[in-house]
């Protein structure tokens, strides 16, 4: 007697039944083998310890109890000991709601970042506070320089020029008065190239820019505003 | 902002030096930070737990207590720390929260005390991070649920009517709540009786009993006793009628009433009958008539106002309706998908059972409860593997909600025990809050006569006694005394005078009488009853002291004394005591009403407090007694 229709489905429901119970058990594997996930048993967190207290007295020009006050901060916010782009950029972001800091934050992120790892160490951080805060003026104009110099060429050209202060403007947001044109920044980078480009060769050297700043009151004034920071 | 910004703040100011060399005006000045720059240790003292930790881990929230100036009005200059009598267990949670940023709720706190506590530094529960505070949302949820009952409880059935309730709420009251009265009580065991006879006369009307002479069938009992079935029937439906509509004519809102459960099953309860009356005795409608008399049996459900279980029940079955509704449909689904296959499965065999898909209903639903009849049974191979498939399958799809269901069984019959038990302890909360009031009025009515008694030296042993809060007290009701020029009396006392005076008091006091402790002071008038167990007037001009109620405490001091026992008294006037024997007594509880000291010594003070009856003494009386001297009367 051959079989029915029904018959074969009943037939076919039970075998398709054994194999889902057979795949519980883990009894047979399906023919496709593929990687299990060992993948999270590698280890996570990539620590890092910061150089002896001694070395970095010796590398800044804070004081021992500055040091250590700064890293108890830091170890606290950072307990892996480096701080990767996106935490730096939710930080920082935080402290201009209005507007979007992410831009401004990477070209900062890379200004710290000396040896473009990739990540902030302690050294990293207390080294540029310690230019920004406790420098001569000349350390820190060369700081302001090397930030604006986004491929750290030694030279700022008209786009890098652009890019940064869009990217300040951006950080303003959209609410201001009177509202932020959208030509805005590109005027302000013309002025800074008229004042700061001596030679008129379309970018900025090192020295062009120290010796302009230098001569700027209203700058060497300000350059003095943030010593008392920490 | 979060306790880390705080941290990179100098960094980002720092990091503004690059706009210096941009910036097209020129920039405003920086604050000055007058505060000393480094950082220190500070040492926080919590109840002897000490705790360190740096300023600037504190300065970080500003606005809480430890964050701010505030906590300089804890600094103990000695020991050069900052000392809080709190709980330290809970205080490392909320250091922790300054730490790390994050406040943490602990599992095994009770939800109130950690409330007060962030309360106290405060803190804002909002701030509780998410991990915990899921927890913390139910814990609080459930906390304030269980006060609502509470609060519920307590303004519940169980308080007195006041006195000018009219009679049709006094009815609605003694159907609700049948300890009230016991009228209402006999009603309620009478009804309950007569829906019992009912159901088992229904049940026991269709035995068969020995048929009568003269015939060979048996025949049901209920026609063979046909009028005596008739007219327990009769009596039972005319006790209904009649409870119905009292409850009808009771009931504070009629519509309502009607609209209610209870009420549709009492109808539907009783109206089976009065059909019957009203039907004629033709057969067409004898069939429905039979019919009808099914609905008799819903007479059982009247058992629910009887039986709390029952209520809960039913209760639980609502609060259920989504598991259950799920339940039904899954089942439904269940069934339709079965029936098809076990029907096209059995169609070509020969005599098989399964006629159609309805048909085949009742087999799916038969196997599926795994009852198993036997009445359908698949023979084709095809119809015995799915048959066994779904008996497998009915056993899952059942046993999934069920313990959804019991679960909110559990839950609301333990929402009812504890509901009950919060009804008893607090009829117990509230004797002992009345017995510390008592005793606090006797403390200070005792005071008085020994002030009054001795002056100076003859105080000075029973000073000793009482403690510097209690004499605070004393002072502070005499005070009040002194400001209005009355005194303050006790209930008997008052009542007394109000017999011997004039008439020209009763308009003064009609309130003041009614004593708010209970329902025993059946006076609304002038004089209580009890009070005509006189005393001998030893004072000429009495003055009555009527303490004018304006302050809360001051109510208290007309209290109720029916649980001093006669003879102490008696006992005690009998002897000469000296007055500055009856300093001895250390137990007066002198506690305000918030305070739940135990107040058991209070029936222990009677004996002394009654001293010497020397003429001329203010003296507090508190039961009866033969002979008591009385307060002066003054008027105003």
């Amino acid at each position: 007697m051959g079989l029915d229709g029904m018959e074969v489905i009943a037939i076919v429901v039970v075998v398709g039944l054994f194999y889902v119970v057979l795949k519980q058990f883990g009894i047979w594997e399906p023919l496709s083998l593929e990687e299990s996930n060992d993948g999270d048993l590698e280890l996570s967190m990539v620590r890092h310890q910061p150089e002896g207290l001694d070395q970095l007295q010796v590398q800044t020009k804070f004081t021992r109890k500055e040091l250590q006050s700064l890293y108890r901060g830091f170890k606290n916010e950072c307990p892996s000991g480096l701080v990767d782009e996106e935490t730096f950029k939710t930080i920082y972001s935080q402290f201009f709601p209005q507007g979007d800091a992410t831009t401004y934050a990477h070209f900062l992120f890379n200004a710290f970042d000396m040896d473009r790892s990739g990540s902030i160490r302690f050294e990293d951080f207390v080294i540029g506070l310690s230019v920004l805060l406790r420098g001569s003026v000349t350390e820190k104009l060369r700081w302001a320089f090397n930030l604006y110099d986004i491929n750290k060429d030694g030279y700022v050209t008209k786009e890098e020029m652009l890019a940064i202060m869009t990217s300040i403007y951006d950080m303003m947001g959209r609410y201001t008065l009177p509202s932020v044109r959208d030509d805005s920044p590109f005027d302000h980078v013309e002025k800074f190239f008229q004042k700061m480009d001596r030679n008129r060769d379309g970018v900025v050297t090192i020295d062009e820019f120290i010796e302009t700043c230098q001569k700027d009151e209203s700058i060497m004034a300000s350059m003095q505003l943030f010593e008392n920071v920490i | 902002m979060a306790a880390g910004v705080a941290t990179w703040l100098p960094f980002a100011r720092a990091a503004a030096v690059g706009w210096l060399p941009l910036a097209k005006k020129t920039m405003p000045k920086p604050p000055v930070d007058k505060s000393s720059r480094s950082d220190e240790i500070l040492y926080v003292n919590v109840s002897g737990v000490r705790f360190q930790t740096w300023k600037n881990t504190l300065d970080r929230y500003p606005d809480t207590l430890l964050g701010s100036s505030e906590k300089e009005f804890f600094y103990n200059e000695d020991t050069q720390e900052f000392f809080f009598d709190r709980d330290p267990e809970m205080f490392r949670h909320i250091l922790n929260f300054y730490r790390t940023g994050k406040l943490h709720y602990p599992r095994h706190e009770c939800i109130q005390a950690f409330d007060e506590e962030l309360a106290f530094y405060g803190i804002v529960p909002e701030i509780i991070g998410d991990c915990c505070m899921e927890e913390y949302r139910d814990r609080k949820k459930e906390n304030q649920e269980r006060l609502a009952e509470d609060t519920e409880a307590n303004e519940g059935m169980d308080a007195p009517l006041p006195p000018d309730s009219t009679s049709r709420e006094r009815l609605w009251r003694a159907f609700e709540n049948p300890h009230t009265s016991t009228m209402a009580l006999v009603f309620y065991y009478v009804t309950g009786f007569f829906i019992a006879v009912s159901v088992i006369a229904n049940v026991v009307e269709t035995v068969p009993c020995r048929p009568p002479k003269g015939s060979v069938n048996d025949l049901p009992c209920g026609e063979k006793f046909g009028l005596a079935f008739f007219c327990m029937d009769t009596a039972c439906v005319l006790i209904f009628t009649f409870e119905y509509l009292m409850r009808l004519f009771a009931a504070p809102s009629r519509c309502k009433f009607m609209r209610s459960v209870m009420s549709v099953i009492d109808v539907v309860a009783i109206m089976p009958y009065y059909i019957g009356l009203v039907m004629p005795e033709n057969e067409d409608v004898s069939g429905a008539f039979v019919t009808l008399r099914v609905f008799r049996v819903f007479r059982i459900f009247k058992f629910s106002r009887h039986s709390q279980g029952l209520r809960i029940l039913g209760y639980t079955l609502k609060s259920c309706a989504s598991e259950l509704g799920f339940l039904l449909f899954s089942l439904t689904m269940a069934i339709i998908i079965f029936a098809t296959v076990m029907f096209y499965a059995e169609k070509g065999t020969k005599g098989s059972t399964f006629t159609s898909i309805p048909a085949s209903f009742w087999y799916t639903i038969v196997t599926m409860t795994t009852l198993g009849y036997g009445d359908m049974v698949p023979n084709t191979i095809a119809g015995k593997i799915f048959g066994s498939i779904c008996s497998l399958s009915g056993v899952l799809v059942i046993a999934l909600p069920v313990p959804v269901i019991v679960s909110n069984f559990s839950r609301i019959y333990h929402q009812n025990q504890r509901a009950d038990k919060m009804r008893a302890q607090q009829k117990v909360r509230m004797a002992r809050i009345r017995m510390a009031k008592k005793g606090t009025t006797n403390a200070f009515l005792q005071y008085k006569e020994d002030r009054g008694i001795g002056d100076g030296d003859s105080t000075a042993l029973c000073v000793k006694n009482k403690s510097a809060f209690e004499h605070q007290h004393h002072h502070l009701l005499h005070c009040l005394e002194k400001t209005t020029n009355h005194e303050f009396t006790d209930e008997i006392n008052y009542s007394e005078l109000c017999m011997t005076e004039s008439v020209g008091f009763r308009t003064s006091r009609s309130t003041s009488l009614s004593s708010h402790q209970g329902a025993q002071n059946n006076s609304t008038g002038c004089c209580p009853r009890r009070a005509r167990r006189r005393a001998a007037m030893r004072l000429a001009n009495s003055t009555v002291s009527v303490s004018r109620g304006s302050v809360q405490e001051l109510d208290t001091l007309h209290f109720k004394t029916t649980s001093i026992p006669p003879q102490t008294r008696s006992s005690l006037n009998a002897q000469c005591v000296n007055l500055k024997l009856n300093c001895g007594n250390p137990d007066y509880t002198a506690a305000i009403i918030s305070i739940p000291t135990p107040p058991s010594n209070t029936p222990d003070e009677s004996p002394p407090l009654s001293p010497v009856p020397i003429p001329g003494i203010l003296r507090n009386t508190r039961a009866t007694a033969y002979t008591h001297d009385t307060v002066k009367v003054s008027s105003l």
